[in-house]
């Protein structure tokens, strides 16, 4: 029996050696992923796409994102109000962030020294300086802040509040709101194109997505779902992924149970994926072929082939799956 | 105190050039009756400010957003007391305020509509739960956030034929409220394909809800009360009055399950209820009163939140802006009930999820799977435009 698993194996590494020859070499990538309600993170390798390690973490693990170097990852345990630190080698629990009350999403800046937390509880963003672990300041925001980005330029951090409905555009150097963009309801996710010329923010409830001209705080234009035979209440949109061409976004539909294809040049859905219930995140491999998202409800993570648009995998991980993050 | 002036500092320095002009100030009013109702369960007597709390935490959600569009909100409560006239306090109040919060009786909540009809201010009832509010006395300035009887008993209804409970024995309470949610009940039996296999009435004859030795006497009533049913699967209690069905979960005389007023009980929110995101709700309401969130409580928030996302959608604190676009057909308001809430054009009842608690967890949420509607499945719960009598003036 071992024996034959051996030979399978070794027949397999062949087979990808003489692929290697052929094509670009098939990079094998470590994914992690938090279960909210687990209390864990599940560590997927995307060559065998198979869970290699489950890693006990703090209440409620939701935000989660390798650091720049790719050596940690953070993930945010909200119910203990602080962002754990995962050492990507020994693959535990190394160290925690103060991280102020409820941290859900959370963004860096493109050096990685400075971390930005959207607190839940606070209606705050907390400023943190990842190299001395310490608390260095705090954005007054909208009513339950969520969703975090900084723009290409790293001049400016976007911060979505959910009750307040507006997406909230912060200077970096002086950390004071420069502009509020109103959305549609609870703004959860943003997203930059890559060229920064547009971001894209998703309303949970609204049930649009909502492109916004970055330079003149103005929506230009909203994306918009219809799926034959779903009632509209099920189409919830949450995480966004483009591609690094800007000419793909992939959104996440949450109990629709299905991933928007959009070209973002017409701004229309070209094709729904279906993936597991209720999907939240969703992060690219490195070398952009596949595109992992997480499925709350039924507890897996879908894996798609980003050029074929289509779901090639399913992997079962722990209970309900919520953030993702692949090393750089 | 510190959240504060960190947010005032924050304020000040975010908003300099916004804040060059006054805020827009919106008044709400919030009208209510003095004192609080008794209920058997020591546990469920609702407190002092029960309604008034949630306003009072949309009203500070109100303003967070508001210092980015230079708007503030403020509340003036308003008890009224035996004997006063209900008009008398609401126009005083509407002279400051142009939307009203009540928790009144339907009858006090029509005259007050209709005394403030000519000014224009918009009212919210957040309390009642009467049909006839929304179908042949609806008002055309009043907006329900409560739901109704129907609603509720609907919620239940579809649950309880979900799980295969289809036999149901209806004990009705002998007051005019218990009288109309058993006929709520009866509906959704008819509709939804259950059968009351039986009905009795509990009469009241008076007498006091805590008493020294009350268990004994309860334990060896109620089964007594409950024997020689017909074959049933739930027993479903109609008593609004708060004089029986709560001594009936774990004493009915077969072993069998309480819905209704009693055991899973049908409401707009519960202090349990954590989902899409309501813990960070649930946490700020206790931050700020100091308890546990309430359905009234709920009711009043989701009033006032409606204002403020009708003034931060139109840029105005005019009345009769905000009014036309609460009641106009792009309007939604997220409350924590995993969908968008939006008005039933027809009678300016709110559309809403309806939670099925037991007191502790959130054991359901309806509309269940599989009642369909072409139009909303929240319109699967309550009376639907073709059977609605209401015109709206």
């Amino acid at each position: 029996m071992q024996a034959e698993v051996r030979t399978r194996m070794l027949w397999r590494v062949g087979l990808l050696s003489g692929l290697a020859l052929a094509a670009a070499p098939a990079h094998a990538f470590i994914a992690y992923i938090s279960n909210e309600k687990g209390n864990t993170v599940s560590v997927i390798d995307t060559e065998s796409w198979t869970v290699t390690k489950t890693i006990k973490v703090g209440q409620r693990p939701r935000g989660i994102e390798f650091t720049r170097d790719g050596k940690f990852v953070m993930v945010a345990v909200g119910d203990d109000d602080t962002i754990q630190v995962i050492d990507a080698k020994t693959q535990s629990v190394v160290d925690s962030l103060p991280s102020g009350p409820d941290p859900e999403l959370f963004a860096q800046d493109a050096a990685g020294k400075i971390l930005y937390v959207a607190n839940e509880n606070d209606n705050t963003v907390t400023v943190i300086d990842l190299e001395k672990r310490a608390r260095i300041g705090d954005i007054q925001v909208g009513v339950e802040p969520e969703g975090m980005t900084i723009s290409p330029d790293g001049k400016t951090l976007i911060n979505t509040s959910e009750t307040t409905n507006m997406a909230h555009f912060i200077d970096t150097d002086s950390r004071q709101i420069v502009a509020n963009v109103l959305v549609d309801a609870r703004p959860r996710f943003a997203e930059f194109r890559h060229d920064s010329s547009e971001l894209w923010v998703s309303s949970e409830i609204g049930g649009t997505v909502s492109i916004i001209d970055p330079k003149k705080h103005e929506v230009t234009g909203k994306v918009t779902f219809e799926i034959p035979g779903l009632r509209k209440e099920a189409i919830q949109p949450v995480g966004i992924g483009m591609t690094k061409d800007d000419k793909t976004a992939f959104i996440a539909l949450g109990p629709a149970n299905r991933v928007a294809v959009v070209d973002t040049a017409t701004r229309k859905v070209t094709k729904y994926l279906l993936v597991g219930q209720r999907v939240w995140h969703m992060a690219f491999t490195p070398d952009e072929k596949y595109l992992l998202t997480t499925n709350g409800v039924s507890n897996d993570v879908s894996v798609i082939d980003v050029a074929a648009q289509k779901v090639i995998k399913t992997i079962q991980v722990g209970e309900l799956p919520w953030g993702v993050t692949i090393a750089p | 105190m510190i959240r504060w002036l960190v947010g005032l500092i924050g304020l000040s320095l975010a908003a300099t050039q916004a804040l060059a002009a006054d805020p827009a100030l919106i008044g709400v009013g919030y009208l209510g009756l003095a004192g609080t109702r008794s209920t058997l369960s020591l546990v469920e007597q609702p407190a002092e400010n029960d309604g008034l709390a949630g306003a009072r935490l949309a009203i500070e959600d109100n303003n967070t957003t508001g210092k980015f569009l230079n708007q503030r909100f403020t509340l003036e409560e308003r008890r009224i007391k035996e004997g006063e006239d209900a008009v008398r306090a609401a126009t005083d109040l509407a002279a400051r305020n142009g939307f009203i919060i009540a928790d009144l009786p339907a009858d006090a909540l029509l005259k007050v509509a209709d005394s403030l009809r000519e000014r224009g201010t918009l009212l919210f009832n957040a309390g009642a739960i009467d049909e006839r509010l929304r179908e042949a006395d609806c008002r055309s300035n009043v907006v329900h956030t409560a739901p109704t009887r129907a609603m509720l008993a609907d919620a239940l209804g579809q649950y309880l034929v979900w799980k295969q409970w289809k036999r149901w024995l209806l004990v009705v309470g002998s007051h005019d409220e218990d009288k109309l949610f058993a006929d709520a009940l009866r509906r959704a039996a008819t509709r939804f394909g259950a059968k009351i296999v039986q009905e009795r009435t509990f009469e009241d004859t008076g007498g006091a809800r805590r008493t020294d030795s009350g268990v004994t006497l309860i334990q060896r009533q109620m089964p007594v009360f409950t024997q020689q049913a017909p074959a049933y699967d739930v027993l479903v209690a109609a008593d609004e009055s708060e004089v029986f069905a709560a001594y009936l979960p774990y004493r009915t005389w077969d072993p069998r399950p309480v819905a209704g007023s009693a055991g899973l009980v049908p409401r707009s929110w519960d202090a349990a209820q954590d989902q899409w995101g309501a813990i960070q709700m649930q946490n700020r309401f206790i931050k700020l009163n100091s308890r546990r969130m309430t359905a009234l409580d709920m009711q009043a928030w989701t009033a006032v939140r409606m204002i403020g996302e009708a003034t931060s959608r139109t840029n105005s604190g005019d009345v009769r802006k905000v009014s036309d676009f609460i009641k106009g057909p792009d309007f939604s308001v997220a409350a924590f009930k995993g969908t968008k809430l939006t008005l039933r054009d027809w009678n300016l009842q709110l559309r809403q999820p309806i939670l099925l608690v037991d007191g502790r967890m959130v054991v359901s949420v309806s509309p269940q799977e599989g009642f369909l509607h072409q139009v909303s499945e929240l319109d699967t719960l309550g009376y639907d435009r073709p059977e609605s009598k209401c015109k709206l003036k």
